[in-house]
C-alpha cells in the first residue's frame, strides 16, 4: 500500500526565520521523490512536517488526501529514517526491527517471524541476534530500513541516511534502496543534499534553495532543463556566462557576454513555457561542462570563444579542464581520460566551442555557491 | 610514574600524589582501619587500654543482636528493630527521590531549552547553599502543627483539624527526601543527557507511547546513571543524622541518631564504632545485591 502525499501552500517560521517557504508538491503513490537541496535549504525541516514532528505554520500536509494536521508521527501512515539511523543500541537487531510491532502488542513469535521477513528483504539473514553496534555501517543501514519497513508505512521518509557512509558503500546502497523501493512498491521521500543520490535513485526531484521549491521535475528535466540559475548551477556544474540579450529569434536568444555574442535556447519556466526575453534584459547562458568541445572537433558547434588554460584535473575516467576565456568567464570542461591534451598546457590559448541546442538561457538569478 | 611526572611538571605532579595519597591513607583508610579494630576492643577507660584486659572481643557486635546481659529478651529486638527501620525507609526514600528526580532531571536533559534548563537547575541548587540544618528546620516549620502547610490545608478546607506531620513522619520522608536530591537529579541528568533525542522521535514514529519509550528506550539508556543517583541517595540518607535529629517523631529513632549516642551520650566509642560497621557493612551489601540484581556493573556506576 502507498500514498499520494501533498504538500500545500506549506510554511515554516521559526520565529522570524522561514525554513520553508510556500511550498507546493504532489507526490504520487509509489513514487520515489527526492528533496535535493544545500544543506540549510530547509528540506529536512519540509520532512518532519510529513512525518509529524512539525506542524506547518501555513498550509497542509495531505497523505492520501487526508489532511494531516494534529496528526502526530506515531499516528500517521508514515515511517522516518533518520539521518544517524537512530537504531536502539540497547536492543538487538531483530528487536530493534520488530519494535513497532511490540508497540502495537503482537507477541513474541510473530514479532520475529515478521523481523526475519524483514531481514530477508534487506539482505540480512539470520542476523537478528547480533546487537547493533555489532554491524558495519552499511548493515545498520539496512536495519534501519527494515525497522521503518516493519510498521508497513504508505510512506518512507528519508532523511540522508546515506550521508555516513564512504563513496563505495554509498553507490551500492542507492542502487539496493531503489531495490527496495520496487519491491515494496511504497512512497519514498528521500532528502539530499548530494545531487547523484537524487539523479541516480529518483523518479522526480524537487530542487530546493532557501526554503523554496526552486523546480520539480524528472531526473532528466532537472538536468537538461533548469527552470532557475540556481537549479542549473546546484544540479551538475555548468559554465555560467553573464550577459545582455541582443536579439530573439524564432526561440533562439543571441546573448552578448564580454566580447562576444553567443546564441541559445530560452530556457523553460516554471510554466513549462520558454521564457520570453527582449533585448537589453540581463541574462545567464548556462553550458554544460560536456557540451564544450575542442573547436572543429564538432559540426554542429555553432558558438565558439577563445580561452587560457589554468589547471587541469585528473579524475580518473575524466580531465577537467578549468580555463578563463577572453571574457574573463571561469570556464570548466572536461574530456575523457584518453583525450589526447597535449596542446593544453597551462597558459596556452584554446579555441572552444558549443552548440546553440546545448545552451541555456535563463534570467539572472542566485547561483548556487560551490 | 614518570610520563606522569613529565606530563605535569614536578611541582603539580607532587602535589597531585601528596593529596591524592593523603585523602586515601588519612582521611579513609586509616579512620576505618581504626573504627573496625576499636569495634573488637572492649570499652575501657583509658588507663586499661593496651593492659591485659584489651583483648579482642565480639560483645558489640553481640550486644547489636542479643541486647545486653541483663536482658530478657532473646534478641535485642529495639536496636535490630531501628536498624531495619533506617534500611527501609531509606530504600523507601531512595525510591520516592527517583520518582521525583526523573521526570525532573529529563525535562532538563531533554525538553527544556537552555535557558530554561539552566534556571532549573540554578533554582535546585541554590537552596542547597544553606546548612542542612537549618533547610530541616525550615521544612519543619512547613510541616508544623500551626505551619504553613497545615494552615494552607485548613484554608483550603481539606482538613478540619490540623494533622500532626511530624508524628505522621511526613516530615521527616520530606526532609531526607529533599536533603540528597541534587545527589540523585545529577547523575539522572548526566545519563539521560547523553541519550540522542532521534531515537525519542525514532520510537514516537515507529508508534510507541510516552510510557513506553521510556520504559524500553530512555530508563535502559539511563540505568548506570539511576543506580549511580540511588546508591548515593540510599547510602547518605541511611547515615543521615541532622535531618532525622530535626525532623523525626519523638518515637522514630534513626540508626545514626544510635551511633551518636554510644559516642557521644555514653561514651562507648567502640560499642559506637560496632555499630557504623555494622550499618557500613550492611548498606555496601544491599547495594551491591542490588546492582547485581538489576545487572548494573560498579564500572558503569561510577563512570
Amino acid at each position: 500500500m502507498s500514498a499520494e502525499v501533498e504538500l500545500q501552500n506549506v510554511s515554516i517560521a521559526f520565529g522570524n526565520f522561514y525554513a520553508a517557504k510556500n511550498v507546493n508538491v504532489k507526490i504520487g503513490a509509489g513514487e520515489f521523490f527526492s528533496f535535493l537541496g544545500p544543506s540549510g535549504c530547509g528540506k529536512t525541516t519540509l520532512l518532519r512536517a510529513v512525518s509529524g514532528f512539525l506542524e506547518p505554520s501555513q498550509g497542509k500536509v495531505l497523505i492520501d488526501g487526508q489532511d494531516m494536521s494534529g496528526i502526530g508521527p506515531n499516528k500517521r501512515p508514515t515511517s522516518l529514517i533518520f539521518q544517524n539511523l537512530a537504531l536502539f543500541p540497547l536492543m538487538s537487531v531483530a528487536d530493534n526491527i520488530a519494535f513497532s510491532l511490540e508497540v502495537r502488542g503482537h507477541d513474541k513469535k510473530s514479532r520475529r517471524k515478521r523481523a526475519d521477513e524483514l531481514l530477508d528483504l534487506v539482505a540480512l539473514n539470520g542476523q537478528g541476534d547480533k546487537k547493533v553496534h555489532e554491524l558495519s555501517g552499511g548493515q545498520k543501514q539496512r536495519v534501519a530500513i527494515a525497522r521503518a519497513l516493519a510498521v508497513e508505512p504508505k510512506v518512507l521518509l528519508l532523511d540522508e541516511p546515506l550521508s555516513a557512509l564512504d563513496l563505495k558503500l554509498r553507490q551500492k546502497m542507492r542502487t539496493e534502496l531503489r531495490a527496495i523501493q520496487q519491491r515494496v512498491g511504497i512512497t519514498f521521500i528521500y532528502i539530499t543534499h548530494d545531487q547523484g543520490e537524487a539523479l541516480t535513485m529518483s523518479d522526480r526531484v524537487g530542487v530546493m534553495n532557501d526554503g523554496e521549491l526552486e523546480q520539480v521535475g524528472t531526473c532528466y528535466d532537472v538536468y537538461e532543463a533548469p527552470c532557475t540559475p540556481f537549479v542549473a548551477t546546484f544540479v551538475g556544474e555548468n559554465n555560467a556566462f553573464f550577459g545582455k540579450v541582443e536579439k530573439v529569434e524564432s526561440g533562439k536568444v543571441k546573448v552578448q557576454t564580454g566580447g562576444s555574442s553567443f546564441i541559445g535556447q530560452a530556457g523553460l519556466g516554471l510554466d513549462n513555457k520558454n521564457y520570453k526575453f527582449k533585448a537589453g534584459d540581463e541574462v545567464i547562458m548556462f553550458v554544460r561542462p560536456e557540451a564544450i568541445s575542442l573547436k572543429g572537433n564538432s559540426k554542429k558547434a555553432q558558438n565558439s570563444f577563445s580561452a587560457e588554460v589554468k589547471t587541469i584535473e585528473f579524475e580518473g575516467n575524466l580531465k577537467n579542464i578549468f580555463l578563463r576565456s577572453a571574457e574573463d568567464v571561469d570556464i570548466r570542461f572536461s574530456v575523457p581520460s584518453s583525450s589526447d591534451t597535449s596542446g593544453m598546457e597551462p597558459s596556452k590559448n584554446v579555441s572552444l566551442s558549443f552548440s546553440q541546442d546545448n545552451a541555456v538561457v535563463l534570467p539572472t538569478g542566485a547561483l548556487a555557491l560551490d | 610514574m614518570n610520563s606522569f611526572y613529565r606530563k605535569n611538571g614536578p611541582v603539580i605532579a607532587t602535589f597531585f600524589l601528596v593529596a591524592i595519597i593523603f585523602w586515601l591513607i588519612f582521611l579513609i583508610v586509616i579512620p576505618q582501619l581504626y573504627m573496625l579494630d576499636l569495634s573488637f576492643r572492649p570499652n575501657l577507660p583509658p588507663l586499661l587500654r593496651g593492659g591485659p584486659d584489651d583483648v579482642y572481643t565480639l560483645t558489640h557486635y553481640k550486644h547489636f543482636l542479643y541486647g545486653s546481659e541483663t536482658s530478657k529478651d532473646a534478641y535485642n529486638y529495639v536496636d535490630i528493630g531501628v536498624f531495619l527501620d533506617t534500611i527501609i525507609t531509606a530504600v523507601l526514600v531512595t525510591v520516592i527521590n527517583l520518582c521525583f528526580c526523573y521526570p525532573i532531571a529529563f525535562y532538563i536533559a531533554k525538553l527544556a531549552t537552555p535557558n530554561t534548563a539552566r534556571l532549573l537547575v540554578l533554582a535546585l541548587v541554590i537552596p542547597f547553599w544553606i546548612n542542612e540544618l537549618l533547610r530541616s528546620f525550615a521544612i519543619r516549620i512547613l510541616f508544623a502543627g500551626e505551619g504553613v502547610i497545615n494552615n494552607i490545608l485548613l484554608e483550603l478546607g481539606l482538613i478540619t483539624t490540623a494533622v500532626n506531620f511530624i508524628a505522621l513522619d511526613i516530615a521527616l520522608y520530606t526532609g531526607l527526601t529533599y536533603a540528597y536530591i541534587l545527589l540523585m537529579i545529577f547523575p539522572l541528568y548526566n545519563a539521560l543527557e547523553s541519550l540522542d533525542t532521534n531515537q525519542l522521535e525514532a520510537a514516537k514514529d515507529l508508534g510507541s507511547s510516552t510510557l513506553r519509550t521510556h520504559w524500553r528506550i530512555v530508563i535502559p539508556h539511563a540505568k548506570a546513571g539511576i543506580a549511580s543517583g540511588c546508591t548515593m541517595v540510599f547510602m547518605l540518607t541511611a547515615g543521615a543524622l541532622a535531618t532525622p535529629v530535626v525532623l523525626s517523631s519523638p518515637n522514630t529513632y534513626w540508626f545514626t541518631q544510635l551511633i551518636y549516642q554510644w559516642f557521644n551520650m555514653n561514651d562507648n566509642w567502640s560499642r559506637g564504632s560496632a555499630y557504623s560497621i555494622i550499618l557500613l557493612v550492611v548498606s555496601v551489601t544491599f547495594v551491591l545485591l542490588m546492582m547485581r540484581l538489576f545487572k548494573v556493573t560498579i564500572g558503569e556506576v561510577v563512570r
